[in-house]
């Protein structure tokens, strides 16, 4: 099967030459698995048992009547095993690196989460598990690279250039590039080269099918929004993925302002970035003007990536979905308030989906419904959040 | 004739082969960027490919990322390059300059423009590292239009079919990765050296070969060059000016090092 590589401008094979036949078997052992039904009942059984999906769509009730608008529903992929989104995507690609009979895993850690995940299906199917993290993120994100070493994960520790996501998904290519042959790199979002937007979008859909089928069976209709977080865009991508279709609803793709998209501290690509390539694929990017990528900032490590995948862009152009702003200080309150009103303490990547929420509610009729991603767990958040509000002279 | 042309045609003749030259631009700094290129040339190089600073250089290594963010402190950027290429141009007329560059630069640049400039300050060819076969359609005709070659890239990895593909309608020179994995140094060249450069030499027929990716050594060079039209010396010369006590004696260090893989070429 032949596929797209672009969505629009977007996307594409932007990588040296030594890595295109890596990423043409990529795409052929993905096609391959997905034909195949033992490759489908293998991954769902995991989703199920080992996952623990589907998971809940749980009413928010207390925080839809605080806030006096639509009804919440929020998606529960905090209450996956690992605590996060990220471990559907990885399982899947696992299963398909041992498919193509590699014995090694590598993959690039932001926040930690992804590199979590990995280490995770690693250890469950046996495989050597080598994770690149920035400097700067494995000093500040300490509690997960205890668990990725306890899970039996090499945590390598990447200090060029910004220390941070970024520079370690360069050294995750740079490794791949020289040990293709044994290596498949599980990339954690719907960005990098082709096949991999496609591929973790699929990989992430359950997300959006899910809830699809859990809005109709509670309410009898579609949700009128969905909001989700947009960092490299994979939780967004799942959720948008159930509902691309259906034109009524809207769908509202949240990027981490950081102190502000005019201060220029920030992780807004879409909504503070210009076209360009990185990393494999174009897409919006934060860059200085001679063409130079710039860090991105945002409390939250998981949103902390210069670029966006490639889809959203093209989403955003054409208005399918629209991207809003949210800063650090209303993602903080949004982290506060749903730990108060409703006994969840979200990821603070998630937080960003929750203050939109926030924002959006009031605007709609108590027979409004909005459901939000709610991507990852806080847990390992407390410190960020303490730290933050120190900084920010909170209480 | 075009430079390239009779740059092979002369190494024909004086029965060697070529030596090209990869050096980040703005090393040691940015004001003595030119005298170091200028010697380089002095010192034997027949081609030079000036290395476009990048901030996510994805297919170099240690050496070239460092020395990349080296420039960049010095405020180096492409218009800066294209004066510097320019004024190297106006010392050396018949020396072919490549700008070696990751696709980003460029095409914030915009493509168009960058292709005029290029040919405005007298640079005759263009390699993209991350601009493969699947994507170069958006600037390869854009170099067509202004002159400037296109230089392809195969890999061990790169099939015959593809490399044929790749190659089609290309001048200049093919440059040949001679190992899977980033730019580096290394002590020794690939086994499988041989077989891979007269595969890309069969494939490329008319077409000079270049072989490049770890070369550190006259003789390695030498040994490089017995397969090849050209080889390509990069991260070993970059690193000793990096790795210099100063700018000046990082020139003379380069220039020393290009001296000897030149005479290697010769002897």
């Amino acid at each position: 099967m032949k596929h797209e590589t672009h969505y629009g401008i977007y996307g594409g094979q932007y990588v040296a030459e030594t890595l295109l036949p890596t990423l043409h078997e990529v795409e052929a052992a993905y096609d391959e698995a997905m034909s195949d039904p033992e490759f489908h009942r293998e991954l769902n059984d995991l989703l199920k048992d080992y996952v623990g999906r589907q998971s809940p769509l749980y009413h928010a009730k207390r925080l839809s009547a605080y806030l006096g608008g639509a009804q919440i529903y929020l998606k529960r992929e905090d209450l996956n095993h690992t605590g996060a989104h990220k471990i559907n995507s990885a399982l899947a690609q696992a299963l398909l690196a041992r498919r193509m009979g590699k014995t090694r895993l590598i993959a690039e850690t932001g926040a930690g989460m992804h590199g979590v995940a990995t280490a995770t299906v690693a250890a469950l199917f046996g495989m050597q598990c080598d994770v690149f993290m920035g400097a700067v993120d494995i000093a500040r994100q300490a509690p997960n690279v205890e668990r990725m070493k306890v899970l039996g994960a090499n945590v390598i520790s990447v200090s060029s250039g910004s220390a941070t996501l970024k520079d370690a998904m360069n050294e995750a290519i740079r490794d791949w590039v020289a040990t293709s042959e044994y290596t498949f790199y599980i990339i954690g979002t719907v960005a990098g080269p082709h096949p991999y937007p496609m591929m973790v979008k699929e990989f992430q859909s359950v997300i959006g099918r899910e809830t699809r089928e859990q809005i109709l069976a509670k309410t009898g209709r579609l949700p009128d929004e969905v909001i989700a977080c947009v960092g490299g865009g994979s939780n967004a991508m799942g959720m948008f993925a159930g509902f691309l279709q259906d034109e009524s609803v809207k769908l509202t793709g949240v990027e981490a302002g950081g102190d502000g998209v005019e201060t220029g501290r920030h992780a807004a690509s879409i909504n503070g970035g210009e076209v360009g390539v990185l990393h494999g694929s174009k897409s919006y990017l934060l860059q200085t003007g001679d063409g130079q990528i710039v860090e991105a900032y945002s409390v939250s490590a998981g949103l902390d990536y210069p670029g966006v995948g490639p889809e959203h862009c093209y989403l955003a152009d054409t208005g399918r979905a629209k991207y809003e702003v949210i800063n650090d200080s209303e993602a903080v309150a949004a982290f506060d308030l749903l730990s108060r009103m409703e006994g969840i303490i979200p990821a603070l990547e998630s937080s960003h989906a929750i203050a939109q929420a926030v924002k959006s509610a009031p605007g709609y009729s108590p027979d409004g419904i909005i459901v939000v991603c709610l991507s990852g767990r806080g847990d390992k958040d407390m410190d960020n959040v303490k730290s933050y509000k120190e900084r920010a002279g909170l209480k | 004739m075009d430079r390239f042309e009779a740059v092979f045609e002369r190494c024909r003749r004086e029965n060697r082969k070529a030596l090209v030259v990869y050096m980040t631009v703005g090393l040691p700094d940015a004001d003595h960027a030119e005298e170091l290129l200028c010697g380089l040339i002095e010192s034997g190089a027949d081609i030079i490919e000036l290395g476009v600073p990048f901030s996510d250089p994805t297919a170099d290594g240690a050496a070239i990322q460092a020395a990349g963010q080296l420039a960049l402190a010095q405020g180096i950027n492409l218009e800066k390059i294209f004066a510097i290429a320019g004024r190297v141009r106006a010392r050396y007329p018949e020396t072919p300059l490549i700008l070696f560059s990751y696709y980003n630069v460029i095409f914030h640049y915009g493509l168009e423009a960058a292709a005029a400039a290029m040919k405005s300050c007298g640079i005759d060819g263009v390699l993209t590292v991350d601009l493969p076969l699947e994507e170069r359609d958006e600037f390869l005709p854009v170099c067509e239009k202004y002159g400037i070659a296109f230089i392809p890239l195969l890999s061990p990895a790169t099939g015959d079919e593809r490399a044929e593909a790749i190659l089609r309608g290309m001048r200049g020179f093919a440059y040949c990765i001679t190992l899977r994995g980033v730019t580096g140094a290394r002590e020794s060249l690939p086994a499988e050296l041989g077989d891979e450069l007269r595969r890309f030499k069969r494939l490329a027929g008319d077409l000079p070969v270049a072989a490049g990716f770890g070369i550190s050594s006259g003789k390695m060079a030498k040994d490089a060059a017995c397969y090849a039209d050209a080889v390509v010396v990069g991260s070993a010369a970059v690193k000793l000016v990096t790795g210099a006590v100063d700018g000046a004696s990082g020139i003379s260090a380069a220039c020393k090092f290009v001296k000897e893989l030149a005479q290697a070429l010769r002897g």
